[in-house]
Order: structure tokens, then C-alpha cells, then sequence
């Protein structure tokens, strides 16, 4: 197979992978948010489908596409239904720039008269001729910026007045706390002199975590993961989607398949930045590496996905913990507190490492 | 090898999203046809080997600015515009003036342009280099470029502040107007029917 080819087919193949690994994902963590919010609020959750209910995200999933798909006569038609699948297209799309581990190397078997490989190709849907992404991190502030015409969309189409305010509030919330995160990683992009997220893992080899890196890695990190959960729309910042104000925000008009669509796109952004948080602050795919070849390539990706796993847990925790904040309290610490800490932050980092070069 | 194509389908996309931007008559259609323009020049930019333009494109302009139009266009609740005797002047003039300075231009670049294809990467794309140039070659201008930024802002500011006195009224937990005192007059009336 001439290169070109073997470039398509495995690209193919590892989106197919990785768009079904993240929608299950997907599923299985709003499992786990029924399930752990049952647990802190002394409820037993989903128990019905399934052993432990395990199998109830497939039985919502059902219900979502057998529900009946209202049409409404007052909403404005072509970005009433544009906006869900801008949502959901933009926050699966990030993904695709994530590497998850360090490469994937098979020799060359054979299948019948066929020879395939040898295949060498790193943990990651898009990547150049030498297995990275020079604008990684940057792609993926884009990509996550552009998701905010999904949900203020939903909000003005929908022609409603609960679904504008909620459109409203998530557009200006998600503008707001977009600068302070961006700010907050700029520490990061300096300590390890790329916007690679690869090079970035890379300068964290030997426990040299971004999160150990005291003083400025450590207040870039609580920065970012505040406006993290501010970018996601998540308690304690979900405010436009307060239910006991605004009925459900920006889907209130929003039945069966494309209120999942809104759904799907805020857990998938969840996994995102649990993701970026991984490789940005606890050293991605890097930890303890033993055993036999195959054991060695997969044991990074499991340890990214434990990583993962603890952020969406956090997320959960986080969630069924704290009451949501006022509206004027929200654009008063992103602006006042968030934003001068991140900028401080920004050129204390520049100052120290400017000295220590 | 597949760069050529995909530039002309990116072009073509971006010159259709800035057609339909003036053709549309609700502002939030111009507006996301404007964010169509900016994501496909990113794409052109991404093209030319300019990755960090690129993606700063995508950041700034298609997701911070175009979200700021989206929002106030939102919030103002601004309706379909109407034709008015001047947009019909501004078409007539402005047609015949636009294909005159289309052909002006290309007829210019096209006579004096070089007609060797540069490689991609053979100009500074890489955020290394645009960092030299922006941190280096040019610091001055760029410095000077942030100054006036700055002062936008200020102006920003100044318009959209609140007078003092209102803010120290608003501060005792007054509201911004005055209360009118009520007319004498009016007690007056009340007295006598008393």
C-alpha cells in the first residue's frame, strides 16, 4: 500500500475509534453523575437497567430517539435546527487533536496473501508527517471558542424568553471566563516553550508535573479549572441553564434528539478539558511503564484515561457540592479576581523565567 | 497535491459567505455569514503555511469579535433591515464600483506578480518565527499597535462609564434618578376634598 493510502485508512480508522470511544464516554459519565449524586445525596440513582444500572445510558438513548421531535411555530427555523449540531460538531471536533499516548507500533503481519504494515502511528486522529501538532493547544482554544454559537443560537432562535436570557448569560459568561483560561495557560506555553501538547507532556518527563511547579503552575492550574468549569457551564457557574430562574436556558424549547444533541456536546466539552487539564498540568499519558512490549503502549493511554477519569469525577463531585452563584457575582470574580490573578500570574512566569534563562 | 483544490473550495466558500453577508436582510444571517468569511480565511491562511495566523484567526476573530456581533445583535433584539432611498444609491454607485476595483486589482497583480509558486514554509508561518518578527524585527510598531489598542479601550470606558454623581447615589443605595418631589399643587387638592 503506497503511504497516501495507509495515511486515509488509518486515519479513518482512528476517528471511527475515537468519536466512539468519546461518545461512549460521554454516555457513561452522565451514568456516573446520576450515580454519584444519588450516592451523596443517600439515593440508590439508576438501578433498574442493567446490573448496577449500567446499561440505562443505552435505554435513555432510546428514549431520546423514539421521543416525539416538536417543531415549533414560532422559533426561527434553519438556526433553530442548525444550532444543536453546531454544539455537538464543535465539541467533538477538539478531540481530534488530543494525543492520548505515545505511539502506536505494530510489525508487519499478514492476513491471507496480504502483507499489512508495519504500522506506526502516535495516539491521535490529526497529526503531521511527524506524529504532532505544532498549534495543538491553540486548535483546541479555537475550536472551543467557536462553541459558543451553538448555545447562543439556541437561545435567539428558539424565540423565547427564557431560552434568549439563557443564551444571553452563556454567551457572555463563556466570552468572559475564555479570556481568563486562555491567559492562564500562557504560563505553561512559556515553561515549556511550544504550543505542541506533546512537546508540553514531553518537558513534564520525571514527575516535573505543571501542577508541582510552584508557585506558577499551581495558580495557573486553579485558574484554569475554574474557568473551566465557567467555560463548560457547570455548576457552580451553570446559570444559564438555572433551572428555579430560567426553566432549562438555552434548550428550554429543545425536545427528544436535539436536546441530547445539547446534552451530548456539554459532557463531550467536559471530556475535552478534563483532557487539556491532564496534559496541560498532571503530565498526560506519563506515569509508571512495566511488562511486556504491548503492556508498554497501552499502559500510557491508561493512565491518560485515569487522569481523565479523576477530572470528570471531580466534575461530578463538584456539581452535588456548591449552590450556584449570583449573575453579578459571576462576571464580578471572572472579571475581578479570575482575570488580574491570571495576568499576574502571566508576568511573574515571564519575569522568572526570563532570569533564569 | 491536495492544497490546490482545497484552497479554491475555501476561497470559493469565502467569497459566497461575504456575497450572502450583503445579500442577507437579518442582521444575525450577515453576522454568521461574516463567521463563514473569517473560518474560510483561516482555512486559506492554514493553506499558506501560516498555522499560527490561523489559529489566531479562528480565536480572535471567528470566536471572540463574531461572538460579540452575535450577542449585541441578540440583545438588542435587532430586527430585519428595511431599504431605505440611500441603500438604493449605495447600490447603484456601489456595484459598478466594486467590479471596477476588482479589475483594478487583479489587473495589477497580475502584471506585476511573480509567477513562481512559493513552497509552503519558505515564509515565516511557525509561531517561532512570527514571535521574531513580532518580538524583534518589528517591536516598536507592534508596541506602538498595542498602545492604540489601549487607547480604544479607554475611550470605551469613558463612554460607557456612568457621571459621578450618579455612581455615588447608586453607592448610598439611591436610585440613579432623583425622586421628584410631588407637586404642591396636588396636596393642595387633596386638602380640600379632605
Amino acid at each position: 500500500m503506497s503511504a497516501t493510502t495507509t495515511f486515509v485508512i488509518l486515519s479513518i480508522i482512528k476517528s471511527v475509534a475515537v468519536i466512539f470511544v468519546l461518545l461512549t464516554a460521554v454516555a457513561y459519565s452522565v451514568w456516573l453523575e446520576r450515580k454519584v449524586s444519588a450516592r451523596i445525596q443517600n439515593r440508590w440513582g439508576p438501578t433498574r437497567v442493567g446490573p448496577f444500572g449500567l446499561l440505562q445510558p443505552l435505554a435513555d438513548g432510546i428514549k431520546f430517539i423514539f421521543k416525539e421531535d416538536l417543531m415549533l411555530p414560532h422559533v426561527y427555523k434553519p438556526l433553530y435546527i442548525a444550532a444543536p449540531i453546531i454544539a455537538v460538531l464543535f465539541s467533538i471536533t477538539s478531540i481530534a487533536v488530543i494525543p492520548f499516548g505515545n505511539s502506536l507500533d505494530i510489525p508487519a503481519f499478514h492476513i491471507g496473501s496480504w502483507t499489512v504494515g508495519p504500522i506506526s502511528t502516535p495516539f491521535q486522529v490529526a497529526a503531521d508527517s511527524a506524529g504532532d501538532i505544532n498549534i495543538g493547544l491553540l486548535i483546541i482554544l479555537g475550536i472551543t471558542s467557536m462553541g459558543v454559537y451553538g448555545v447562543a443560537l439556541a437561545g435567539w432562535a428558539s424565540n423565547s424568553k427564557y431560552s434568549l436570557l439563557g443564551g444571553l448569560r452563556a454567551s457572555a459568561q463563556m466570552v468572559s471566563y475564555e479570556i481568563a483560561l486562555g491567559i492562564s495557560l500562557i504560563p505553561i506555553m512559556i515553561k515549556s516553550e511550544s504550543f505542541s501538547l506533546r512537546a508540553i507532556v514531553d518537558a513534564q518527563r520525571h514527575l516535573q508535573w505543571n501542577i508541582v511547579y510552584v508557585p506558577f503552575g499551581t495558580i495557573a492550574f486553579f485558574v484554569y479549572l475554574i474557568s473551566a468549569y465557567a467555560e463548560t457551564n457547570r455548576t457552580p457557574f451553570d446559570l444559564p441553564e438555572a433551572e428555579s430562574e430560567l426553566v432549562a436556558g438555552y434548550h428550554t424549547e429543545y425536545s427528544a434528539m436535539k436536546f441530547a444533541m445539547f446534552f451530548m456536546a456539554e459532557y463531550a466539552n467536559m471530556v475535552t478539558v478534563a483532557c487539556l487539564a491532564t496534559l496541560l498540568f498532571f503530565g498526560g499519558w506519563l506515569g509508571p511503564v512495566f511488562g511486556p512490549s504491548w503492556l508498554q503502549i497501552l499502559l500510557p493511554v491508561f493512565w491518560f484515561c485515569l487522569k481523565v477519569f479523576f477530572f470528570m469525577f471531580l466534575y461530578v463531585w463538584v456539581r452535588w457540592t456548591l449552590p450556584r452563584f449570583r449573575y453579578d457575582q459571576l462576571m464580578a470574580f471572572g472579571w475581578k479576581v479570575l482575570l488580574p490573578m491570571a495576568i499576574a500570574n502571566l508576568v511573574v512566569t515571564a519575569l522568572y523565567e526570563a532570569l533564569k534563562a | 497535491m491536495l492544497h490546490l483544490p482545497v484552497f479554491l473550495i475555501f476561497g470559493l466558500i469565502c467569497v459566497a459567505g461575504a456575497i450572502n453577508l450583503l445579500v442577507q436582510k437579518h442582521p444575525i444571517n450577515s453576522a454568521l455569514s461574516l463567521v463563514v468569511v473569517m473560518a474560510s480565511l483561516a482555512v486559506e491562511y492554514l493553506l499558506l503555511g501560516a498555522e499560527f495566523v490561523a489559529a489566531v484567526q479562528v480565536i480572535v476573530y471567528a470566536g471572540a469579535v463574531m461572538v460579540l456581533f452575535v450577542f449585541t445583535i441578540m440583545l438588542l433584539n435587532a430586527g430585519e433591515e428595511e431599504h431605505t432611498k440611500g441603500s438604493r444609491v449605495a447600490l447603484l454607485l456601489g456595484v459598478p464600483g466594486i467590479a471596477i476595483g476588482g479589475v483594478l486589482v487583479s489587473w495589477t497583480v497580475l502584471r506585476h506578480s511573480n509567477t513562481a509558486p512559493v513552497p509552503i514554509g519558505a515564509l515565516p508561518g511557525p509561531p517561532k518565527d512570527v514571535a521574531l518578527l513580532l518580538f524583534h524585527d518589528f517591536l516598536l510598531p507592534f508596541e506602538i499597535t498595542s498602545v492604540l489598542i489601549l487607547i480604544a479601550i479607554m475611550g470605551a470606558v469613558v463612554l460607557a462609564s456612568r457621571p459621578e454623581a450618579i455612581v455615588r447615589r447608586l453607592r448610598r443605595g439611591e436610585p440613579a434618578q432623583k425622586a421628584q418631589k410631588p407637586e404642591k399643587r396636588e396636596l393642595a387638592v387633596v386638602g380640600k376634598e379632605r
